[in-house]
């Protein structure tokens, strides 16, 4: 029997300027440490661009700090504000 | 169901703009079974615990940090109360004061910033290593940079010890002649109905009805609860109590969950989630301007006792409902000095010391962080401490005073004490003297609300 493949769902939120390529530049970085984007929302608010996003960063072939100081790194080049936190916060703190 | 944005949002506001955190880790260690007749042993037995269960505190905060994306703010350890580790040693000042700067050495070597726990339970009577144990107070805490002490003067069962009340009046001023600005009396803490579990400095300490390891935390987020009370500027109280409700049930579970998972972790108990308000110096970390949001013109001002009771009474039932340990001291933290909203109160002549203590009686734990003149009598500052004392023993509740008498001080004027500690305004105190009640001594007999069996 194949081994379970565990999994560590975490939610990412940008916000900042709408302008092109943003997605895509999130899920090039996130297919590189091999991480699973298991959905996204996003609109646009004014010229706002609000997302959020939920990874699967199981199997991801690096910690949630690494990940973190990478997403901080394409915050800074596209003027974005970027987030990552793990799932079972917005589940504790949003459900009964 | 998956989380909408607007929930995402919701927590991530809460972390960026308005200052939500984790304030305090703090994990009880108990030292019962350190106790020898040889300090040397003692000393060693003690440091090599403390050193490794603080660095294994950090490194598991940190982890936890990165992955819930809320800081973890303080990292601290509170101890058995030192008197009762004391008890067969020496009875010299200077036994106390090495055992204090073992204790600050371990504390710096694990990279903890506050070490709670020297201190001694003494409502009822003091015994001989008690007695040593505050003398040695003042020399302890001002050659310390990390050791917190505490005292339990006071409890609803035994009434007030006005023996310890009086000599402890000495002791602060003592304490304060030998710190910059009377500093080192932000480290101590004495309490009527001290709980044994509390996460905060300066008046924590692992209680003895504890086990060996006991993980609390304590959340804090005044930001938070000023702006969704901001956001409902015209709702009546009723509505205006189920919204803070509502909020502080999500920032507690975020604690709890935090809590929880940090205590698996490092494989010791979790204890409680201490739902406490407190603020910071940070703008708009203020418990003050919580009220002032509510409508209240200025802190201090007709109407303060009654918002703050409503605001407490509503995060209380809040934070009740998201844990099912919540404990600690769970009341108001409104110290001076750390609030800006307070400072101004002072400041303005809206809020003095009596309304400080008015507020007190029904929901914040205590006159906190507040300045008087240095030259105030040793006598009016147990004076204070003994009518803090008394709202709590009568009310069953918690009461503190942590006093900072500044030398040189005129009333009116600001120290400034730095960091967390912040600036506090010096406060006026009465003229009148209660020298003689105080030297009455003895103990205030417990109150008839004690006799429940």
């Amino acid at each position: 029997m194949p081994e379970e493949k565990k999994s560590q769902i975490c939610i990412v939120t940008v916000t900042g300027r709408d302008r092109v390529g943003i997605i895509a530049r999130l899920a090039t970085a996130m297919a590189r440490a091999n991480i699973n984007i298991v959905d996204v929302n996003q609109k646009i608010m004014e010229d706002c661009f609000v997302m959020t996003m939920a990874a699967d960063i199981g199997e991801a072939t690096m910690d949630i700090g690494q990940i973190k100081k990478q997403l901080d790194r394409i915050g800074r080049q596209m003027a974005l504000k970027i987030t990552i936190q793990d799932e079972s916060l917005f589940k504790a703190m949003h459900r009964v | 169901m998956r989380i909408s944005v607007e929930e995402v949002f919701e927590t991530v506001g809460m972390t960026l703009d308005h200052h939500f955190d984790i304030r305090t880790v703090t994990l009880g260690i108990n030292l019962k079974d350190c106790i020898d007749r040889d300090l040397g042993w003692l000393i060693k037995q003690t440091q090599g615990r403390i050193v490794e269960k603080g660095q294994l505190l950090n490194h598991c905060a940190t982890a936890l940090e990165q992955k819930y994306g809320i800081p973890i703010t303080n990292r601290r350890i509170s101890v058995t109360p030192v008197s009762l580790l004391l008890e067969p040693l020496p009875r010299k000042t200077i036994t106390a004061v090495r055992f204090a700067k073992a204790l600050d050495t371990a504390a710096r070597k694990a990279d903890i910033d506050f070490l709670g726990g020297f201190g001694a339970l003494v409502h009822k009577g003091v015994t001989a290593a008690e007695a040593n144990l505050i003398d040695a107070i003042p020399e302890a805490l001002s050659e310390t940079q990390r050791i917190c002490g505490f005292l339990n003067l006071a409890s609803t069962t035994a009434g007030i010890n006005m023996d310890a009340v009086a000599k402890v009046g000495h002791i602060i001023r003592d304490l304060a002649h030998r710190s910059e600005n009377g500093v080192g009396c932000a480290k101590l803490a004495v309490f009527a109905n001290v709980p044994e579990d509390n996460p905060f400095m300066a008046g924590a300490h692992h209680g003895i009805g504890e086990p060996d390891f006991s993980l609390n935390i304590g959340i804090s987020g005044p930001g938070v609860v000023r702006s969704v009370v901001a956001q409902n500027p015209d709702c009546d109280l009723t509505q205006l109590s189920e919204v803070i409700k509502r909020t502080v049930f999500k920032i507690t579970r975020a604690g709890e969950l935090i809590g929880r998972e940090l205590a698996g972790l490092m494989k010791v108990d979790f204890g409680i989630v201490d739902i406490s308000l407190a603020p910071t110096t940070v703008t708009g970390d203020s418990v003050a301007e919580i009220i002032e949001a509510m409508g209240v013109g200025r802190m201090g001002s007709p109407g303060s006792t009654a918002a703050l009771a409503l605001l407490i009474d509503a995060v209380k039932k809040g934070g009740a409902m998201a844990s099912g340990n919540v404990g600690g001291l769970s009341g108001t933290f409104i110290p001076v000095s750390e609030d800006t909203g307070m400072i101004r109160a002072v400041r303005s002549g809206a809020l003095s010391l009596d309304k400080l203590e008015a507020l007190t009686s029904v929901c914040s734990v205590g006159l906190d962080m507040f300045a008087v003149p240095g030259d105030t009598p040793p006598e009016i500052i147990s004076s204070i401490i003994a009518d803090e004392l008394s709202i709590g023993v009568v009310n069953n509740k918690t009461t503190g005073v942590r006093v900072v008498p500044v030398p040189g001080a005129k009333p009116g004027g600001i120290v400034h004490f730095g960091g967390l500690l912040g600036s506090a305004p010096v406060m006026k105190v009465s003229k009148y003297s209660s020298a003689k009640f105080i030297q009455r001594r003895g103990r205030v007999p417990s109150p008839i609300l004690a006799l429940r069996n």
